[in-house]
């Protein structure tokens, strides 16, 4: 059993990790664990062709958290003295209504996680304030030479470093280094004393060379550029029930809205979930297969272990239409006597452990996406998304267009205006007719907020069709 | 110096607190040494305490304090933030150090610097922010569960519950710059929510609502019973939703979904959309908006606001600005920067999150109420939809374009008739301000932006 390295970086020794779990998990309680953190962010902004805005942000602290039944005592320190997780871990306990004492833990096995999905060393990732400069400098050339209608050009580039260890009550001490990076970029279209606005940015677990790698980051810029300048041409988008189809890729935050989130065990134990009684029930139309999987190497939503210290896995939550599984954490697992999935996730030290989605995606059907364009008569073809959002008890979601265009008698027309589509979760995916063999997972811009917490997150979707969805234009 | 921080270390007493302005003040002295022209440090601390009780009884108590640092350095016209929560000394010299070398690699803006001395924030003003009740653990969980047991009590159709919530937190905020200025205030907030949900008896199906209150003062908080009730009566009136067709009617929403109509003018006066050229109201300084009946303030003065501060985030004096008066554009909500970019004096709405540079945020914003009650504008729509749900991110700030997911009430002859549900609502904000026909009696504060009942003329709704 060697040493976690990661011991070394917070200044501690294994006989007081071990010392203060064994203080938490005194008789009452089921399970305690300490997640030790420290993260390091940066940021470079250019607005007005000038890269003016530098920040950088470093946080650490450690969380303790002890669980008794289906009650959660949950304590964070920016500190890590003897003291302080002392009295962390005499906060936690309180829950589970003990007389302190300690208890012997087992001696944890030290591990690192058997996943190597980011292989970045820090030099890799820690990148030169100059190069980013001259990243986002040649961005703003880039969407300018696009189109001179582009007035305005905002980019950023953010860093994240993030070390990790857990500490847990059934013996195990593990420790992950989890690097991650997103470009964004906006642009302002003028024309006629019109404004319109295009946005495109991806990232991932990925070190600086990914945004080169044929120079992608100067496609962003366009893809930015050239949303913008379509949507000057906008007209006002349908309003009411029609067939939609999506594209591949970003569009799949239909998913992550739609079941994703009512599929999180959490909800279906506390029988709050739309879904809460559907397992093994229809909830889909036969060409649908949806998975979660956070083991795609690189992806902003991958992880070598989630924040429980257990591995993240590849889980099917609906297969062929039946919805097959929840997506678990360990406290949700062990209530409901399920499979532990790996999903147990939080924003940081100050936050306690949810069950979150990784990558959420459709598997590849069949379908030609062009035959499934062509057979739509009249109805909305949606290519990219802003945000979306879901009542996870009344299942009904949302998810807002940014590039969307008419199909008129099987061809994709004028561009609309962005629109908000409105449905109801355990229905929705009973109404997609055809899936297309095209999968594309998103760029790796997505962010999922949930009981004020965020976690990156990943989306993908092949090309499909919606039968019927409500659209939320202008135009009657 | 260094005893001071070795002091900053032992995180408790009063002894340690007071240690924060010498703390800014040593850092500011340490950015000159570095090539600093110019600098400000913004440090928070606050302790939090959260329970929340699930079915009666407690799913999840949290407690923790934290302490935060954010530096931010001009050399020149250049400049960088950084924060930490790390405060020892070495860590401390090292951000000094990399915040000055992170400031020279960027480029100069001309506009960038510190508000002028002379304008800085100077008189000590008591908004009466601060509240010393401290409940103990027994105390928080037992307002936590009567929340929870009132809404559960109320129907038997409600069933379940995502839970009752009482959180206590407090803090203090100190702000030192380069020109001298030093000011701290305190502050705290009591807030107690509840979630039930209600399951039709007939289909099954289960609708969720919530209600919340939240005050600076504990002993001005609704009481829990008050809170669960309305809660339970928010949630079971859901029960039957359905869709209806598509078509264009009147709206009303209510004060909640009002207040998201502020906060979306509230967005778009802001200075950083304005001079990027991202909000739709740029360039109608002075202009008609709304109807003459339409006055919109931020006030961050009123006494013991959610909203108020006696400084903004770069030390200004904060103030009652008229936003919107007889339906004109009369001010946008400015800090330093966004003002001299558009060539105006800040509005001390400089807001800040430690370790970012400024930006712009309301303090207490709020339309100002007119004279009908709620039922009264309700009675004056023949047909039309009563919005008490909003969904999504609909919305388009540099067109003002607007389609938001929807529940609410039809209204049919003046009455709620039935709940709907799985609608979107769709038109521009430009309209939708210039279309307010009606505004109601009924303002409450329960954060930093507030309306009272809104009625606008006419919106597209989507449906069947």
């Amino acid at each position: 059993m060697g040493e976690l390295v990661q011991l070394t970086s917070f200044g501690l020794t294994e006989g007081e990790v071990l010392g203060a779990l064994g203080r938490v998990k005194v008789r009452n309680v089921d399970y305690a664990d300490f997640y030790f953190e420290s993260c390091v962010s940066e940021s470079v902004s250019m607005e007005e062709s000038l890269v003016k805005r530098a920040t950088k942000s470093v946080s650490q602290g450690v969380g303790v958290r002890a669980t008794a039944g289906e009650k959660t005592g949950f304590a964070y320190s920016d500190e890590l003295t003897k003291k302080d997780l002392e009295l962390a871990a005499d906060t936690a306990r309180y829950i589970a209504n003990s007389p302190s004492g300690t208890e012997t833990i087992p001696v944890p096995v030290c591990r690192r996680p058997t996943r190597d999905l980011y292989p970045i060393e820090r030099a890799q990732a820690e990148v030169a304030t100059a190069d980013r400069v001259s990243l986002l400098n040649a961005i703003d050339a880039e969407a300018r030479r696009y189109d001179s209608r582009i007035k305005n050009v905002m980019a950023s580039f953010n860093t994240e470093y993030k070390v990790v260890m857990v500490a847990t009550s059934d013996g195990t001490l593990i420790g992950d280094v989890q690097p991650l990076s997103r470009l964004q970029v906006t642009c302002i279209a003028e024309e006629n004393g019109q404004r319109q606005v295009g946005s495109f940015g991806g990232g991932g677990r990925v070190g600086f060379v990914f945004y080169h790698e044929g120079d992608r980051y100067l496609r962003f810029a366009r893809e930015a550029a050239r949303e913008a300048i379509l949507n000057l041409s906008a007209v006002e988008a349908p309003a009411g029930a029609m067939p939609v189809v999506l594209g591949g890729g970003w569009p799949g935050i239909l998913l992550h809205e739609a079941i994703g989130h009512g599929l999180e065990a959490d909800f279906n134990r506390k029988k709050t979930s739309a879904f809460s009684n559907l397992l093994g029930k229809r909830v889909a139309s036969d060409v649908c297969t949806i998975v979660d999987d956070g083991t795609i190497p690189g992806r902003r939503g991958s992880l070598n272990m989630d924040d429980e210290g257990t591995a993240t896995g590849r889980t099917i939550l609906i297969e062929q239409g039946i919805l097959r599984g929840y997506i678990t954490d360990k406290l949700n697992a062990r209530l409901m006597d399920i499979p532990l999935t790996g999903n147990g996730r939080r924003e940081s030290y100050q936050s306690v452990v949810l069950p979150r989605m990784t990558n959420t995606f459709m598997l590849a059907g069949t379908s030609d996406p062009e035959e499934i364009i062509r057979s739509v008569d009249r109805g909305l073809y949606a290519v990219s998304f802003g945000g979306g959002q879901v009542d996870i008890t009344n299942g009904k979601f949302v998810f807002s267009a940014s590039e969307a265009y008419l199909i008129e008698g099987g061809k994709v027309t004028r561009p609309v205006k962005g629109a908000t589509l409105i449905g109801s979760g355990p229905e929705i995916l009973t109404k997609v007719s055809m899936v297309g063999h095209d999968l594309k997972l998103d760029e790796g811009i997505g962010t999922c907020g949930k009981e004020g917490q965020s976690v990156p997150v990943g989306v993908g979707l092949p090309t499909i069709r919606i039968d019927e969805i409500t659209v939320g234009g202008t135009q009657s | 110096m260094s005893a001071d921080l070795e002091r900053t270390r032992s995180w408790s007493g009063s002894e340690e607190r007071r240690s924060f302005a010498d703390l800014a003040s040593d850092l500011l002295a340490k950015a000159k040494r570095s090539g600093a022209t110019e600098a400000d440090v913004l440090i928070a601390d606050g302790e939090t305490f959260s329970v929340q009780v699930r079915l009666g009884t407690v799913d999840r108590l949290t407690k923790a304090r934290e302490k935060h640092l954010g530096l931010r350095v001009f050399v020149g016209k250049r400049s960088a933030s950084t924060s930490t929560s790390d405060f020892t000394t070495d860590s401390l010299s090292q951000l000094v150090t990399e915040t000055c070398a992170l400031a020279k690699a960027v480029v100069e803006d001309q506009v960038s610097g510190l508000p002028a001395a002379d304008q800085m924030a100077e008189e000590r003003l008591d908004l009466d922010l601060y509240d010393s009740t401290r409940l103990n653990t027994e105390q928080q969980i037992e307002l936590a569960k009567r929340v929870e047991a009132a809404a559960m009590s109320m129907d038997d159709r409600v069933t379940n519950s995502e839970g009752g919530d009482f959180d206590s937190s407090s803090g203090r905020v100190v702000l030192g710059n380069s020109h001298g200025f030093l000011g701290e205030y305190q502050s705290s907030s009591f807030s107690m929510s509840v979630s039930p949900i209600a399951t039709d008896p007939e289909t099954g199906a289960m609708q969720r609502d919530y209600w919340y209150d939240v005050q600076r003062k504990f002993a001005k908080l609704d009481s829990p019973e008050a809170v669960g009730l309305e809660a339970a009566r928010r949630t079971v009136r859901k029960l039957g939703a359905k869709k209806v067709a598509t078509q264009r009617v009147p709206v009303v929403f209510d004060a909640e979904t009002a207040g998201s109509l502020m906060g979306n003018l509230c967005s778009a006066v802001s200075g950083y959309a304005l001079y990027k050229g991202a909000s739709f109201l740029a360039g109608q300084l002075g202009k008609s908006l709304a109807p003459e009946y339409v006055t919109v303030y931020d006030d961050g003065r009123v006494v013991g606001g959610l909203g108020s501060r006696p400084f903004d985030g770069e030390g200004l004096p904060t103030r009652k600005t008229t936003v919107v008066e007889g339906g004109v554009l009369k001010s946008y909500l400015l800090d330093t920067y966004s003002g001299r970019k558009l060539g105006l004096a800040s509005t001390g709405n400089a807001s800040r999150s430690v370790g970012e540079n400024p930006s712009v945020g309301p303090t207490n914003f709020f339309l100002a109420p007119g004279a009908k009650t709620a039922q009264d504008i309700i009675k004056t729509v023949k047909e039309g939809l009563y919005v008490t749900d909003l969904i999504g991110f609909g919305i388009n700030m540099v067109t003002g374009d607007y389609s938001r997911g929807a529940a609410g009430f039809w209204i049919e002859g003046g009455e709620l008739a039935y709940p709907v549900e799985e609608i979107t609502i769709a038109g521009n904000l430009k309209d939708m301000f210039a279309g307010i026909e009606m505004i109601g009696n009924d303002l409450k504060f329960r954060g930093r932006i507030a309306s009272p009942t809104v009625k606008i003329a006419e919106m597209m709704v989507a449906g069947n």
